[in-house]
């Protein structure tokens, strides 16, 4: 059993199941038509479901994935038949939650778009691994709290040694509303 | 050229296909890269083009090794840049490009110098991105600033150390090793995270070692742990430690279990199922331990958050197949469950209702289901129809409410399997509960008025055959039946033109009615249907009158065929029509199986000139017809098993050697495959040499050498041996390949003159007494075991000592006895305690056995079996007991 939880994949789609930004932390999936496959399974069997104001639950060719929506963005996370569905909840609740505050609550796929480096960044806070260069594919969780990651992803904009985990949620949206103003003045 | 990746003033609104990134162009992206070797860096332009560079990654696209390459050199000139959120992009990119071990050093340099920068965000990063990049040899030179990182009072910067060490413990463990006492000091850290990483850290490190684990758990067991994703680590770990040990034998309590249960009070939702679903899963749980750890999941079933719910459900929907009275508590939150809009959640639900459910909640139950199936998908549909056959055989006083349940679904639209399902689970309804048998059929009778499935149709009319004539008013069925012969297709007709004649057959007094139907069938315009109405009034006889039908009929219209239908069917086909009759005892009993020749045959091509036609060996019939080719073996008698080819060789030898074992009522052949792997050689005169000082009752009578062996063509060798009639002789047979070896030139293909007489040693063979018993199925194992009787049935209880499991035991048996499982029992399912197992079988001497096992687990591991045996001759029925008690 593997005792350390284990998330297989975080992905975030649009409305018609096309990529907008996903990362896969498994080898269970070795290629792109592979992993396009899976995803466009996810999507397709989740579409219909009401999963917009709690996060909602399916297990599929014994997989477990939790997954949100909000406007036209679909947000998934996958982890093994065995793994603790509260835990994968409570990453997707941090992923979902720190998107919300990065895009300024205008969320939707042409905003997510226009800041895919900020979700790119994120989800580099959320889980560590997946890399092909490792032997052996591991992956860890590394934050699951959405003010910390949203914070850690914007801190470019912050007194460099102030200790990120020590933000507040007034000081993300800060950093956020701030974020908001740069790419006005473009 | 590159277009501004952020165009937020831009009239986006009226298109709707809006895009920063549409008609986006590898190449196009590439040349744009060039931007990072500008001596003017504009760090925002350059974020843009990384952020489309990973994207395009990220889209699945892939860069070639040069371009990849150039790439990551042009990136590295970035760190020229002082800008933060450019280097944030810079790392992501660095690590997807995945640098190979020469490039690496290139940003080394860079990246050891931001590890050991005052801003955390670039000691945190660079920590991360050098760890994945870096090997061994590298490590050894920032070790330092790894460990000193481990305890940095920042948080990040520690997690960025420890989760750098788990994935380099798998590539140098040696090293991450040295910093046992940096990782212990930061399992006491204040942060959460960190404490998280830590103790995964601290506990891959130690795995192997089974004390330190122990100790481990035994000090932060009684500490606090504050992280949730920490104490959810601690619980695996001690779920483990558990299972490694023993309960303590004089209060029978389990060691750490008052952890687990002070977990289920811990204020983290993800702690608490951690907890409850460990407790779940303890080894041999007893109802008291189960006890808290229900009461939790209870709650969560009736969460608004359906993750909670689904959690809740699949974890007792588990717990119900081990311990369903443990499970019963939640029948009324379950309940509600089979509305829930998450139909995952929903279909757990019910199928954890219909494990645990009571008499007294069936009625009910049913009528929520009822509602329910109209909108869930069939597969769904059929897992449920599965769990009412089972709730019904477990409360047959329900038939009425359940079967009429079954009735009305079968009325529904619904695609084949799912029909089929239903009328599977009918017919063994019908079978099991005697109540159900008159409405049971009655409800198959409606359901063929208007079935669209051919299958289903004669399914249920040869189902009616058997058990309408038995009902206390046959002559209610027969509308239904005889309406078939008016509206159906012709194979429907023909199936029931045979169901017709059945009852018949079977109820006299309708016989005079029967035949005037039947009569009309003779004008039906299909030769099938019109040459059984033909039959069965010619078998039936007695010109219509009410007279009983001759046993012999019976027998032929009821008795069960017991030839398998494969053997059947090639025998006819190989049958020429001429003077003679087909006779039915001409047609192999064995179940054929593929021999292991055959594919080593095809694989290998034959080219030789004397060796026989491989193809047609690997049946049954065709081995008769080899070893009754050979005159030195035609007085033996018919053939009555022919075994799987045994390997007398490794594979990859000089001489491949198998061995069929050809079984005689007096007598056994053995069939040496020989296979020649040298080119350069050719054998002659190829014999084995037997020696049966450990099987004293053979005695060699024959052998037939093999006159030429050449290379890669395979031959036959056969060695024959007398036998007690009739009894099975077992022993064991060590054999001796012996040949005169001549050198082949490999130019020519031609052999010398001279040869030199040479020996190969062959592994030994066993003759056991499955090789006695032919798989011969039956169809009905309940109907074979009570038609026979109970006059040689032999009961014994056996002690099978500790096994690995329940199935392993069960394989175990059906192997040594070589028999057929019977009605798919040799499938165990998991977690399950018991298991029963039906075989069937025909002993030499052409006895019928049929065998019923019954496993039980006694104690942890020790598996218990009864073995009950029927056949039709006694010594056979003690014979089954010595194999079991020998083997």
């Amino acid at each position: 059993m593997e005792l350390c939880p284990t998330i297989k994949n975080i992905l975030l789609l649009d409305s018609e199941g096309k990529r907008i930004a996903v990362k896969y932390y498994s080898d269970d999936w070795p290629t792109n038509a592979a992993k396009e496959a899976f995803e466009k399974a996810v999507f397709t069997k989740t579409q219909k479901t009401n999963a917009r104001t709690e996060a909602e639950i399916t297990m599929f060719d014994n997989y477990i994935v939790v997954y949100k929506f909000v406007q036209d963005l679909h947000f998934f996370v996958t982890g093994g038949e065995n793994e603790n569905e509260i835990i994968l909840a409570t990453v997707l609740q941090g992923f979902f939650d720190a998107v919300g505050l990065l895009l300024r609550g205008t969320e939707d796929k042409k905003e997510a778009l226009e800041n895919l480096d900020l979700i790119l960044l994120c989800l580099d806070e959320i889980v560590d691994g997946g890399y092909e260069l490792s032997f052996i594919v591991l992956s860890i969780i590394l934050e699951t709290d959405a003010n910390v990651i949203a914070g850690k992803v914007d801190s470019h904009s912050m007194d460099a040694g102030a200790p990120l985990s020590e933000q507040t949620i007034t000081q993300a949206l800060a950093t956020a509303r701030e974020h908001l103003t740069r790419s006005l003045l473009k | 050229m590159a277009q501004p990746l952020v165009k937020k003033d831009d009239d986006r609104d009226d298109e709707v296909d809006y895009s920063p990134f549409l008609g986006i162009e590898k190449g196009a992206v590439l040349q744009e890269a060039r931007v990072f070797n500008d001596p003017q860096l504009d760090p925002r332009r350059c974020s843009q083009v990384i952020t489309k560079l990973l994207y395009l990654l990220n889209q699945g696209e892939t860069f070639t090794k040069v371009e990849a390459t150039e790439v990551f050199f042009s990136v590295t000139k970035l760190f020229q840049s002082r800008d933060m959120g450019l280097r944030r992009m810079v790392y992501v990119i660095i690590k997807e490009l995945s640098p190979s071990a020469d490039e690496v050093i290139i940003v080394t340099s860079s990246l050891m110098k931001d590890m050991t920068s005052k801003t955390d965000m670039y000691r945190a990063n660079a920590i991360r991105v050098l760890c994945r990049i870096t090997d061994g040899t590298l490590l050894t030179q920032i070790e330092r600033y790894l460990k000193q990182a481990i305890v940095d009072k920042n948080p990040v910067v520690a997690s960025a150390a420890l989760v750098s060490g788990i994935h380099l413990l798998q590539t140098n463990p040696e090293i991450v090793k040295r910093w046992s006492n940096e990782v212990q000091e930061a399992v006491q850290s204040r942060a959460a995270l960190v404490q998280f990483h830590a103790l995964a850290l601290l506990h891959q490190i130690r795995q192997n070692d089974r004390l330190a684990v122990n100790k481990l758990v035994s000090s932060l067991t009684r500490g606090s742990v504050r992280s949730p994703l920490a104490q959810c680590l601690l619980i695996r770990y001690t779920s483990q430690v558990i299972r490694e040990s023993t309960n303590d034998t004089q209060t029978g309590d389990r060691p750490f279990y008052d952890f687990l249960e002070g977990c289920l009070r811990h204020k983290a939702e993800m702690v608490i199922f951690e907890a409850a679903r460990a407790i779940t899963e303890l080894n041999g749980v007893t109802s008291r331990e189960l006890t808290p750890a229900i009461t939790v999941l209870q709650l969560f079933l009736s969460s608004s958050k359906p993750v909670l719910r689904f959690a809740a459900v699949r974890t007792l929907n588990k717990v119900a197949m081990s311990h369903p009275t443990a499970v019963t508590n939640c029948n009324i939150d379950m309940e509600s469950l089979i509305s829930d809009q998450n139909r995952s959640i929903a279909t757990l639900a019910i199928t954890t209702l219909l494990k645990t459910g009571n008499e007294s909640s069936v009625d009910r139950l049913m009528k929520q289901i009822t509602n329910f199936m109209s909108d869930i998908a069939d597969e769904f549909k059929i897992v449920v129809v599965d769990a009412i056959r089972s709730l019904c055989l477990k409360f047959p006083l329900k038939h009425r409410s359940l079967m009429n349940f079954l009735s009305n679904i079968l009325r529904e639209e619904g695609g084949f399997e799912y029909k089929k399902a239903i009328v599977d689970s009918i017919v063994i309804l019908i079978r099991d509960i005697p109540e159900a048998k008159e409405s049971g059929l009655l409800h198959l009778c409606e359901f063929i008025e208007d079935c669209e499935f051919t299958y289903l149709s004669t399914q249920i009319l040869h189902f009616l055959g058997i058990e309408g004539p038995k009902t206390s008013d046959p002559s209610k069925y027969i509308r239904y039946i005889y309406n078939r012969v008016h509206l159906e297709n012709a194979t429907v007709r023909a199936g029931a033109v045979s169901t017709l004649a059945k009852f018949g057959a079977m109820v006299d007094g309708l016989k005079p009615r029967i035949f005037v139907l039947l009569r009309r069938c003779l004008f039906d315009n299909d030769d099938e249907v019109r040459d059984r109405a033909t039959l069965y009034l010619n078998t039936l006889g007695g010109d219509g009158a009410v007279v009983e039908t001759d046993e012999g009929v019976k027998e032929f219209l009821f008795g069960s065929l017991d030839v398998p239908l494969v053997n059947l069917e090639n025998s006819l086909k190989n049958y020429d029509p001429s003077e003679k009759a087909f006779d039915i005892n001409s047609v192999p009993k064995d179940v054929k199986t593929q021999p292991l020749a055959e594919k080593k045959a095809t694989s290998k091509k034959p080219t030789g000139l004397g060796a026989p036609p491989p193809g047609p060996l690997s049946t049954v019939d065709a081995y008769e017809k080899l070893l009754s080719s050979i005159p030195e073996f035609a007085s033996f008698g018919k053939l009555f098993k022919s075994s799987a080819p045994v390997e007398l060789t490794e594979a990859e030898t000089e001489y491949a050697v198998n061995v069929v074992k050809h079984i005689f009522d007096g007598h056994v052949v053995f069939q040496y495959n020989c296979t020649n792997t040298i080119p350069e050689q050719l054998l002659e005169n190829v014999t084995v040499i037997v020696d049966v000082s450990e099987a004293e009752e053979f005695a060699e009578v024959a052998s037939k050498p093999l006159r030429q062996l050449p290379y890669d063509s395979p031959g036959q060798t056969f060695v024959a041996f007398e036998k007690p009639e009739g009894v099975s002789a077992v022993g064991k047979f060590s054999n001796m390949l012996r040949f005169i070896v001549k050198e082949v030139d490999p130019s020519t293909g031609e052999a010398e003159d001279d040869g030199v007489e040479d020996e190969y040693q062959l592994e030994d063979l066993e003759l056991v007494a499955a090789d006695y018993m032919l798989k011969v199925g039956v169809s009905n194992f309940r109907n074979a075991w009570e038609s026979m009787g109970v006059d040689f049935e032999r009961v014994d209880e056996y002690g099978l000592g500790p096994r690995d499991s329940l199935a392993e035991a069960v394989n175990a048996v059906i192997n040594l006895l070589g028999m057929q499982p019977c009605e798919g029992t040799e499938v165990v399912p998991p977690n399950s305690r018991s298991h029963t197992c039906l075989l069937s079988g025909v002993y030499i001497g052409n006895v019928k056995v049929l065998v019923r096992l019954q496993f039980g687990l006694d104690g942890p591991k020790d598996v218990a079996m009864k073995l009950a045996v029927r056949s039709e001759g006694e010594t056979v029925s003690d014979a089954i007991h010595e194999i079991v008690a020998s083997g």
